[in-house]
């Protein structure tokens, strides 16, 4: 049976572990709400992985874990254009630039950086195409997977908890109304202030989401602190209207809905 | 004959069903099945469906009170049940606080599917290790202009002053639109 489905269902620790156990060889394809990730397995091992959106070339992948500067980025990008990873990682090597170990090292923590950002989508599917390999021009690694399964492990915990705290992105923020707190004051990361940006009793959680370009885990995650924070509270979208179903009660009629509660509350005192 | 609902929530053993049956006219119509679970077993039988209770309050209004079932794989009956609710309670055991996230999942699931008037309840406050109404607002991360209200589900009238509590709420609420 083909092995694909939807990250909804299967996570890609779940999807990780079936891997690592069955030895597989082949390519993971996610396609998430903004990216598609390639990551790569051989007898279960991970050796390569990359984002369609990022520059996955090995020059990119130096520059990124700074073993190579901007100004040599540039000049590689010009003069070796024509070179592939394997052919520029043994010009590097030979001119004594750098090291097998630095190359291969630059290239697992990116391939690891790609895999931990993964753990992060819960929206998308996958698929598995067995046998599939990397480019051939691309250098593999070897690298196990338990630990990254540990990790993800760990993410999926998380998740799971925020979801508890905050089941739903289709509800509001509010400043609290806790005079004496002066938010200039309260030291915040950049995507926590992007998102303080737009905290308003108008936009839900998932407009926030996607104005600021986070995904569902990385909302939650920053909502969560500030709610911790005592910052920002919870509340029903604004302009938001709500369908329910008022079967016998009034809804209209205001003296008429008084009058029923009213019957309600004597009723209940003579109990 | 017109009728109205108000619905009770809230975590696994929080004392919903005894809420109802403290207060009801009729037998409540319980749909309690033994425990399998062995980490769900500090109670023999628990709610799978709905607690069902009724108020008549004149020859042509009726109360009714449903209760809904705590344990999240039943959560599936949590939006049947709010639907067109007057108001809901949320039961929480004040000597549980490892319930108290659950209390909370509950109540913000509850508050997107209604945004009708509500009021938190601290139940079973006469035992011995129950926490104190501050510090369990705190922990349940509440307005403070939300009732969190003191309950002792098996005391008939602890349970008519929540009811009248939630009532004057749904009442202020009306008169503030």
């Amino acid at each position: 049976m083909a092995l694909k489905g939807n990250l909804r269902d299967f996570t890609i620790t779940q999807l990780l572990n079936l891997v690592n156990l069955a030895c597989k060889t082949g390519t993971l394809v996610v396609e998430g709400p903004a990216d598609v990730a390639k990551i790569t397995f051989r007898e279960g091992k991970l050796i390569y992985a990359q984002l369609d959106h990022l520059d996955n070339s090995l020059a990119g992948i130096l520059r990124r874990s700074k073993k190579i500067s901007s100004r040599q980025y540039s000049i590689l990008s010009e003069r070796a254009a024509n070179m592939n990873d394997k052919e520029l990682g043994i010009l590097l090597i030979n001119a004594g630039y750098l090291s097998q170990f630095d190359i291969i090292e630059s290239l697992q923590q990116y391939f690891v950086g790609i895999v931990r950002q993964l753990f992060t989508w819960v929206e998308g599917v996958f698929h598995f195409e067995v046998n599939s390999l990397q480019p051939f021009d691309k250098i593999p690694v070897r690298m196990d997977l338990e630990n990254l399964i540990i990790e993800g492990s760990r993410q999926l915990r998380e998740w799971e908890q925020l979801q508890q705290e905050i089941p739903s992105l289709d509800m509001s923020l509010k400043f609290s109304d806790r005079p004496g707190i002066n938010i200039r004051n309260v030291n915040l990361s950049v995507e926590e202030w992007r998102v303080v940006y737009y905290v308003n009793p108008k936009n839900t959680m998932r407009q926030i989401a996607k104005a600021t370009k986070l995904n569902d885990l990385e909302i939650r995650r920053i909502v969560y602190s500030l709610l911790q924070a005592g910052l920002v509270e919870v509340i029903r979208p604004r302009e938001q209207t709500v369908t329910t179903q008022p079967r016998a009660f009034p809804k209209t009629n205001k003296p008429e809905q008084k009058s029923l509660i009213n019957r309600i509350i004597d009723r209940i005192r003579a109990i | 004959m017109q009728t109205v609902k108000i619905v009770v929530t809230g975590p696994f053993s929080s004392g919903k069903t005894e809420f109802i049956q403290s207060i009801s006219e009729i037998d409540v119509v319980s749909t309690e099945r033994k425990i399998s679970l062995e980490s769900e077993k500090i109670k023999n039988a628990t709610t799978v469906a709905m607690d069902f209770g009724r108020i008549t309050i004149d020859k042509e209004l009726v109360l009714y009170m449903f209760g809904t079932p705590g344990q999240r794989r039943f959560d599936f009956m949590w939006e049947i049940l709010s639907e067109g609710m007057l108001g809901f309670i949320v039961m929480v055991d004040s000597a549980r606080p490892e319930t108290f996230r659950e209390a909370r999942y509950i109540l913000e699931t509850f508050r997107a599917y209604a945004p009708t008037p509500y009021v938190v309840t601290a139940n079973k406050q006469d035992l011995d290790d129950a926490w104190d109404l501050e510090d369990m607002r705190f922990a349940l991360r509440l307005d403070p202009k939300i009732k969190l209200l003191p309950c002792v589900a098996h005391d008939k009238n602890s349970v008519k002053k929540i009811l009248l509590e939630l009532l004057y709420t749904i009442l202020a609420e009306m008169e503030a639109k």
